[in-house]
């Protein structure tokens, strides 16, 4: 196929379940909390995502005088490009992929290091206390979660050999890795969360204590664009768990490898809004010290014992 | 598929966000009034400057922190091939984690590990 009908293919369907999972994410949450959501617009409120992006497009876009303008315009680019380009290495099928690069996993969290100084300058650049004090906890998180977001992945490594998306989806023909790299997948999983600040751990954002964190101060599109960077950072999750512990396009051969990969990612997407809606937030100090404690050790530990049981099979 | 089809999609995708930041800042509306130029905080205006220096209660995590991200630099390239170097890099990666788990749990009787 044609690499570049495969970059439009791909632009096209990630934004577009970004912009769907809105609508996916109201219905649901009003579906858990027994209302109705919206359902005005089009059948089901399927057309709400229509109406709000062009809402957001003709909205006026207000660059505050008193922020640091460049950085602040820059900000919400760097949060869609860093996120966008990371699917760049993840495979949806087995001949279905933009780049099938040899350091996928690596690419993948260099990408996600940088998508965390969108949101410390958009903070930074805002001059608000509010956005400031959501920019330093954005920052204090990356710092807990980045490190073992990176280890709890080389159990999966190992067991591959490679870094490869493609590589570590072939490796799992006889057996999805979420069996023997179950404590890895808890540990990724719960730094995948922290890594999208989604609840329980929307810290930086926190509504209830900061306005809106981070981006108080954005308005028009380019608060649109860290609100779908949001839901692009759920669907990279989402279908990074699903390929490396879950088998990415492998299932049963009557419908085609695409439609399991998107089935396994659009699970994980509705385990994180069920997360959203059923969660408290913990306080900061109890964030950091999960972290700490508990994850960083468990990710360790994790490593060696693969390790130990690898060499103990050769 | 080379290294060329990642280059062209971060064009296109830094094209896109490039021609939505353009779109928005050219065609809504703009109006002007003196009370939009205060920062939003509740309707009381502001105290002082915000870009000011303090005291950060994680200084201690910034320096585990590298400390740390050293460490999986040293493990990732262990890990890809650990199955080839066998028993013996084994026991070093051993070793490794064994040191740094000596200085986390310095850092965690030490109260590093506690928000001050």
């Amino acid at each position: 196929m044609n690499y570049l009908l495969i970059i439009g293919i791909t632009l096209f369907v990630v934004l577009s379940i970004a912009a769907g999972l809105i609508w996916i994410e109201r219905r649901l949450l009003s579906v858990w909390q027994d209302r109705l959501g919206p359902n005005r617009v089009g059948p089901f409120g399927l057309f709400q995502v229509i109406a709000d992006t062009i809402k957001l497009f003709f909205k006026e876009d207000w660059v505050p005088p008193f922020s640091d303008k460049p950085v602040f315009i820059l900000a919400p680019g760097i949060l869609m490009v860093t996120i966008l380009l990371t699917f760049a290495v993840i495979p949806f099928a087995p001949d279905f992929y933009v780049f099938d690069s040899n350091i996928g996993i690596l690419f993948f969290l260099g990408n996600s290091s940088l998508g965390v100084y969108s949101i410390v300058l958009g903070g930074w650049a805002s001059n608000n206390k509010y956005s400031f004090i959501g920019a330093m906890r954005a920052s204090a998180q990356m710092l807990t979660y980045e490190v073992f977001m990176g280890l709890s992945l080389m159990g999966v490594v190992m067991m591959a050999d490679s870094f490869s998306f493609r590589a570590i989806v072939e490796a799992q023909k006889d057996c999805w890795f979420i069996i023997p790299q179950f404590f890895g997948f808890v540990v990724f999983f719960i730094a995948g969360v922290a890594e999208t600040h989604r609840l329980p751990f929307d810290i930086p954002e926190a509504e209830g204590e900061l306005i809106a964190g981070y981006h108080s101060e954005y308005s028009g599109m380019k608060f649109g664009m860290f609100f779908v960077g949001e839901y692009l950072g759920v669907t990279l999750i989402s279908a990074i768990i699903a390929t490396l512990f879950f088998g990415g396009w492998l299932g049963p051969s009557f419908l085609p490898p695409a439609f399991w990969f998107f089935l396994k990612t659009f699970f994980f997407i509705f385990v994180f809004i069920l997360l959203r809606a059923s969660l408290p937030r913990p306080r900061y100090d109890q964030l950091m010290s999960l972290g700490w404690k508990l994850l960083l050790p468990l990710a360790l530990l994790n490593i060696l014992i693969t390790g130990a049981v690898l060499l103990f099979l050769k | 598929m080379s290294s060329e089809s990642l280059i062209l999609f971060f064009i296109v995708g830094a094209v896109f966000v490039g021609a939505v930041l353009i779109f928005s800042s050219l065609v809504p509306p703009k109006s002007k009034n003196p009370q939009k130029s205060e920062a939003y905080e509740c309707g009381i205006p502001t105290t002082g400057i915000t870009w000011l220096q303090f005291n950060i209660g994680y200084y201690l995590f910034a320096i585990l922190f590298l400390v740390f991200d050293v460490e999986t630099v040293f493990v990732f390239p262990w890990a890809v091939v650990m199955k080839e170097l066998g028993m013996i890099a084994f026991v070093e990666i051993i070793i490794f984690f064994v040191i740094l788990g000596l200085g986390l749990l310095y850092a965690w009787k030490k109260h590093a590990l506690i928000w001050e």
